[in-house]
């Protein structure tokens, strides 16, 4: 029986999707991040508090990756322009999903898009949006082992937050041990600690971020 | 559950290369996933039982080869494998591990039935072209 050699990547149709988008955003000016994490990790609070530090400093526009309206109303309160991207149930957002919902955005008018993926820390590692960084948002209440369950997630991300770092006392997070899987897994990626209650941690955050938006800003111009 | 979406981009991905050559359909699919690719074999395999039918890829089977990620620790050189628990060299009780490979997820090739009735139709068409004449 013939074969027929084929080794191309199982999501190459995506991929090109993808690619395509990137390359609006980059001949747009606009820094687009993908913010992943498990439900309850804390992805619309960190998205929330960014938004009011930097929006007097940065055009922000926000993608949703959800079934129903709630974060949505919860973005758009803050006065930044915020798309529904309907995943219909599905868990995880996809290439094209996004590409479709970039008409309903501003986008002309924007420098820095925020795409909240759906809560999982499983699927959404594997898509490629058009997206420029990889945030991950982990929890201290997650427990420390999840980069050793889901090493995908974490060998993927260019940014990873720990969150609830208020909760530390309270819970027994080996945070050496967390850590040493997420070094061995993706040496040097930016970490930083986080406590959306509290505040702390957050400039730091905040600061790698305005770096990263200026970045891309320098880019555009030259 | 992403399967549905993984399984659909494999059925579109092994139809288009059976067209490209001109087969009739597709027998085999060998799909080759690394240990970190968090994808589930038997997910792929029902959703594939639905999604393929009525295209050429019916019936075909899928065979998975799974890539282990392979641990090596800097100190001592020792290899050894994930269990998904820790990096520490069993051997040295080092902590300086490179993971290398457990990322794959790629089509690796596909068997196919190559069409021997349209062989055997256009020993037909010429034949009739010969009567023509």
């Amino acid at each position: 029986m013939p074969e027929i050699k084929v080794v191309e990547n199982i999501l190459d149709a995506n991929d090109q999707i993808a690619a395509r988008t990137r390359q609006q955003l980059d001949a747009l000016g606009v820094v687009a991040l993908n913010i992943m994490a498990s439900p309850g990790g804390g992805k619309t609070s960190v998205i929330m508090q960014t938004i009011s530090a930097l929006k007097d400093e940065a055009r922000i526009g926000v993608m949703e990756g959800d079934v129903v309206m709630i974060d949505v109303e919860k973005v758009a309160a803050l006065g930044v322009p915020v798309t529904l991207v309907n995943t219909g149930g599905n868990c995880h957002l996809d290439a094209n999903m996004v590409s479709s919902a970039l008409p309903s955005l501003p986008m002309d008018a924007l420098d820095l898009l925020i795409i909240e993926n759906v809560g999982n820390l499983i699927c959404p590692a594997a898509f490629q949006l058009g997206h420029h960084v990889n945030v991950v948002i982990a929890s201290v209440p997650e427990g420390d082992d999840k980069p050793y369950k889901y090493p995908a997630m974490f060998r993927g991300a260019d940014v990873l937050l720990l969150n609830k770092i208020d909760l530390m006392d309270y819970i027994d997070f080996r945070l050496d041990y967390f850590r040493h899987g997420v070094e061995v897994l993706n040496p040097g990626v930016a970490f930083f600690p986080v406590s959306c209650k509290t505040g702390e941690g957050f400039d730091a955050w905040l600061d790698w971020l305005r770096a990263r938006v200026a970045q891309r800003s320098a880019t555009n111009e030259a | 559950m992403h399967e549905l979406g993984v399984t659909q981009s494999l059925l579109d991905l092994a139809v288009r290369h059976a067209q490209q050559a001109g087969a009739a359909r597709v027998t085999q699919l060998n799909v080759v996933i690394g240990q970190m690719a968090n994808i589930v074999d038997d997910s792929v395999q029902f959703y594939w039982e639905i999604i393929a039918q009525d295209t050429i890829a019916a019936g075909a089977v899928l065979v998975f080869t799974r890539v282990p990620a392979r641990l090596r620790c800097r100190d001592c050189g020792h290899q050894f494998a994930f269990d998904h628990r820790e990096f520490v060299c069993p051997a040295c009780h080092g902590e300086q591990i490179d993971v290398e490979g457990g990322d794959e997820f790629y089509l690796e090739s596909i068997e196919v039935d190559l069409p021997a009735d349209s062989i055997a139709q256009s020993d037909e068409e010429e034949r009739s072209s010969h009567a023509r004449n």
